[in-house]
């Protein structure tokens, strides 16, 4: 089946590209929206869960039995109650998870690895038993020296979090354990060389804080294990199927046996790609024979749940006296918390990807700490990454007295240029984006005094990936879209959309759906980028069976060939000269007479869809100084992006500013705090400070839009390659502001006054 | 634990329930009155998810007891709309798409609500730093400040 | 034949360090099984934990997709996005 565009050039498209109300607006408008914690089901407990205090320590015992005798407990669970997992690869999220360490992470065996990790869980039938239970649970620690800092953990003496963590990717495999899980290389050219015909060289050492994801709503699920074995899950998650899976594997259950519901989710942006309560609850319900309800406190959220790393990071440039940079090279140091897995190897993958460059080398670290399990955080890797080489390309740029737009010009990838992470771009928008700021009105407005304006540029792969999408006609001629993604910012209108579109109904005509893991086939989870374009794909291609479906169906009211039937404007109309007088059968009359023309109609599209096509932004970002406070205020934002094409404009500027302002944060406020005993200081959205609606100006997004051939109308994803410029569009602008380039992330008050005291 | 009575008036509706000492209003409208459109974003007062109005002001119903709700009216967002007619704000909220996932919604629209009683001309400024109370990680408040300028305009009409 | 290029030292550990490689395969299924034999582990770490750029388009779990001739094949580390 093809996915590729055909549609004549001159027939518009009457929903794709409009701006209609969504359908779920309503209920969260009137707070009617079921969200992961507005669920009940009768008899259900309260769960909770009873963390490590010390950043690292050994298990030595848990006594549980005061506890049990609290009135009103249920049940209580620690790691004896879950199967201890072999070491294993799993496909359930985006990309292999080490099951063993998901279990782990889920409830700490044998050891604790971060302050909050969890040790043991109680179910009671009121909040306060719980909250007594958890005071009586009695863990005994063997407190561990413990390492946070990402280069203290690489260092020899460093304290092991795992003794089995052995480095990967070294030439010979050491003989000692290490908390670098794994070191890799990305190279092309002679970098030597490269470096030998630069007329200028720029070195810089660039860092990073742990930074979270920060979505509102904190984590929530409700789980029943009925006696029969079936389990039924509501969670706020990003993938119903992937909660399924990660259950299922955690606890040694089948997933047949396992039905989750999506709830509405409040926010994820990767941080609900994996499963924190889900399998505690399960088994909690299965020890008490009564539902369970856990929900996660905000503190809970900071200290428990991935952020993404912090790092170091250290990037030479080389480039000739013109502008044309001739090598360089980049190294990666990012924190994977309590077990492997740091986003570097996107980091790696994405740092020059808006680069032609010959001659490069690129190597990345993934290291474990004693902080929480990192969790994918909007492009995950590539803004950290990003925001290094941005920052040391705009030095560059300042070193060559060459603007930043036309450095990036001149280097700029374009169709047919190798991608540093190898293959050939094709239909690509990023010199598109160059010249939508450069020819923007935003980059010629004055400049006053204690103010800079900074330029970045970033990339993200966005992907394609499993999904199910399945189209009914009612008997009324409307129609039902259901599809097994949760609509994080708006993609079930997205989905609607293509389908109205292709049947030829009017928007309010479709309803789209999000079923749960029983109801729809298997669906890839909501993240990447990919649910306009995959899941979009399948909604389109559902949507056309629906229409050979009914052209077949006209066809033989009419006695005519298919061929001679045409659907167009939700009517199927016949073409054959010897029935001219043939009146078009619309959507609704083909619909009142299914039952006599071959039954329901309905179609089901699976795919793995194929053909993502990458994201390339680039921002501009105007600040002010205040040189008393070190304050930095927005003054202006302007943020292009190619998109493909925008099925719904307004949501895809909603992503643009969304992603825009998260980066903001991590430019200027937010990161983990840790004390010396390795507790995070600033567990609450007082202290982790994210942009409130006084921070920021209004973020103009420019839509650009190169079609992406392989999705039927041409979309590509957007919404993780906003966050990827604008740390280093702040930071760029702050350089520009005050004349010194601050290479460690956030650009605080306080360090921005000392930056100015000693200036 | 002895569980303390109160009456209350919330959304126009005479309410009774029992509290647990330690709950908040915002525990007390969600377990016990089954208003779950208002949200629990942080419990410490600093995300404004909670948002609701009590006798008229704008506050976090985290951080006031269920007990002291005694004898007071209540707005939620639950009574935003009249019947079926949504109010302006709700309806601008959807015609800007001022919401992605939807969870800080309730809390910013009675917030809002409470920004155009006290001043029915906001500037953006203005409008701002009323929100600054409310905590949005999705919009990057945009779109958000839009739709509530647009409803007040629509407002100062309609009044005249 | 279809030139294979496999990205970043984690694949290379598996092939000796050689970054192309000729394969004799039409579809993606079979290059991995001929990878399979030739570097033992190599096929299975390909299909887990790597995509593949077939002609510039990005392929993940695509046993199916055809290789031409003189297809330009990159192989490179699975991304999982947020």
């Amino acid at each position: 089946m093809s996915d590729v565009l055909e549609r004549p050039a001159d027939s518009p498209l009457k929903v794709v590209g409009t701006r209609p109300i969504r359908p779920d607006g309503v209920d969260k408008v009137t707070g009617a929206a079921t969200f992961g914690a507005d669920f009940s089901m009768p008899g259900m407990l309260v769960g909770k869960i009873k963390r490590s205090p010390h950043a690292h320590a050994r298990i030595v015992s848990i006594e549980t039995k005061r506890a049990r005798a609290v009135a009103g407990v249920k049940a209580i669970v620690t790691a004896a109650d879950f199967p201890d997992l072999a070491s294993e690869e799993y496909e359930g999220g985006e990309s292999a998870s080490n099951l063993r360490d998901l279990s782990l992470n889920c409830m700490a065996r044998g050891k604790a690895l971060y302050d909050g990790h969890a040790v043991a869980a109680v179910a009671a039938t009121t909040a306060a038993a719980a909250d007594e239970a958890l005071e009586l649970i009695e863990v005994t620690y063997e407190v561990l020296p413990h390492v946070i800092d990402v280069e203290e953990a690489m260092s020899h003496d460093a304290p092991v979090l795992h003794a089995h963590l052995f480095t990967e990717g070294l030439e010979t495999r050491p003989e000692t354990p290490s908390n670098i899980a794994q070191k890799n290389e990305l190279a092309r050219g002679d970098l030597a060389a490269g470096f030998a015909a630069a007329d200028v060289v720029m070195e810089g050492r660039y860092t990073t804080a742990a930074v979270h994801q920060g979505y509102i709503e904190p984590h929530a699920c409700v789980a029943a294990f009925a006696p029969d074995g079936q389990c039924q899950v509501w969670s706020s998650s990003q993938g119903q199927f992937m909660v399924r899976t990660y259950c299922a594997k955690v606890l040694g259950l089948e997933a047949s046996n396992i039905r989750v519901t999506p709830a509405e989710i409040g926010g994820g942006f990767g941080g609900k790609t994996t499963v924190y309560l889900e399998p505690l609850a399960l088994a909690l319900s299965r020890q008490s024979g009564a539902p369970v309800k856990m929900v996660m406190s905000r503190e809970e959220v900071f200290r428990a749940t991935g952020p993404t790393s912090g790092a170091v990071m250290e990037v030479t440039l080389g480039a000739t006296a013109d502008g044309r940079i001739t090598a360089a090279d980049v190294v990666l140091k990012y924190q994977a918390g309590a077990f492997p897995g740091s986003p570097v190897g996107a980091g790696s993958m994405t740092a020059l990807a808006c680069y032609d460059i010959e001659n490069f080398h690129i190597t990345g670290y993934d290291v474990v700490t004693n902080s929480p399990k990192v969790a994918a955080y909007r492009a995950p890797g590539a803004p950290i990454s990003a925001f290094a080489v941005e920052s040391a390309i705009d030095e560059l740029a300042l070193k060559l007295c060459m603007d930043p737009i036309a450095l990036r010009e001149k280097n700029a990838v374009r169709d047919g240029v190798k991608a540093a992470y190898g293959p050939t771009y094709r239909n690509i928008g990023y010199v598109e984006t160059l010249e939508a700021i450069r020819d923007h009105p935003h980059y010629r407005a004055p400049i006053g005094p204690n103010q800079g304006r900074g330029v970045a540029v970033g990339f993200w792969f966005n992907i394609g990936g499993e999904s199910t999408a399945a189209v009914h006609v009612n008997e009324d001629g409307s129609a039902v879209v259901v599809t097994g993604n949760p609509d994080i910012g708006g993609s079930r209108v997205s989905m609607a959309m293509m389908a109205a579109e292709v049947l030829g109904l009017p928007i309010e005509k479709v309803r789209p759906i999000v079923a749960d893991t029983a109801s729809i086939g298997f669906s890839m989870l909501t993240g990447g980028s990919r649910t306009t374009f995959a899941t979009g794909m399948a909604v389109t291609q559902a949507a056309r069976k629906i229409v050979a479906d009914l052209k077949q169906r006209a066809a033989g009211i009419w006695s005519v060939a298919a061929e001679a039937v045409e659907w167009k404007d939700g009517a199927a109309h016949c073409l054959d000269p010897a029935k001219a007088d043939a009146q078009p059968l619309s959507l609704a009359a083909l619909a009142a007479r299914s039952a006599r023309t071959g039954g329901p109609i309905t179609a089901e599209v699976s795919l793995t869809a194929q053909g993502a096509g990458p994201g390339f932004a680039a921002h501009i970002c105007d600040v002010e100084v205040d040189p008393e406070t070190g304050h930095v205020t927005i003054l202006r934002y302007t943020a292009a992006q190619d998109v493909g094409r925008a099925i719904h404009p307004a949501y895809v500027e909603g992503q643009i500013q969304g992603g825009v302002a998260q980066g903001i944060g991590w430019a200027l406020n937010e990161e983990y705090v840790f004390d010396r005993l390795g507790r995070m200081e600033n567990a609450g959205f007082l202290d982790y400070r994210v942009p409130v609606a006084s921070d920021l100006p209004m973020i103009e997004p420019i839509i650009v839009e190169v079609a992406n051939p392989r999705h039927p109308f041409g979309a590509k994803g957007v919404g993780e390659a906003p966050i990827v410029p604008p740390l280093a569009a702040v930071a760029n602008a702050v350089r520009r502001a005050i004349g010194v380039r601050m290479t460690d992330l956030p650009l605080s008050p306080p360090k921005i006054r000392a930056v100015i005291d000693a200036r | 634990m002895i569980r303390r009575h109160v009456s209350a008036t919330v959304n126009g509706d005479p309410v009774e329930f029992l509290s647990h000492p330690g709950a908040t209003l915002l525990d007390a409208l969600r377990d016990e009155l089954s208003l779950t459109g208002s949200k629990e974003g942080c419990g410490s007062g600093d995300c404004g998810a909670c948002s609701v109005i009590v006798d008229g002001r704008l506050i976090c119903s985290c951080l006031m007891l269920a007990a002291e709700a005694e004898g007071r009216r209540i707005q939620t967002i639950e009574g935003m709309a009249d019947g079926s007619a949504l109010h302006p704000l709700q309806q601008k909220f959807l015609d800007h798409a001022a919401l992605q996932c939807g969870f800080c919604t309730p809390g910013i629209l009675m917030a809002a609500k409470a920004l155009l009683e006290a001043n029915p001309e906001p500037t953006e400024t203005e409008t701002r730093y009323w929100l600054a109370g409310n905590l949005c990680r999705c919009t990057g408040y945009d779109k958000i400040v839009r739709a509530v300028m647009d409803a007040a305009a629509e407002m100062r009409q309609v009044r005249v | 034949m279809p030139r294979v290029v496999a990205i970043g030292s984690a694949a290379r550990a598996f092939t000796g360090g050689a970054g192309e490689i000729e394969v004799e395969a039409s579809t993606v299924a079979q290059m991995i099984a001929v990878l399979e034999s030739r570097f033992p582990g190599f096929g299975d770490h390909v299909e887990r934990r790597m995509a593949i750029a077939i002609d510039g388009e990005i392929h993940q779990d695509a046993d199916g997709a055809i290789l031409n001739p003189h297809s330009e094949v990159y192989l490179f580390p699975r991304i999982g996005g947020g």
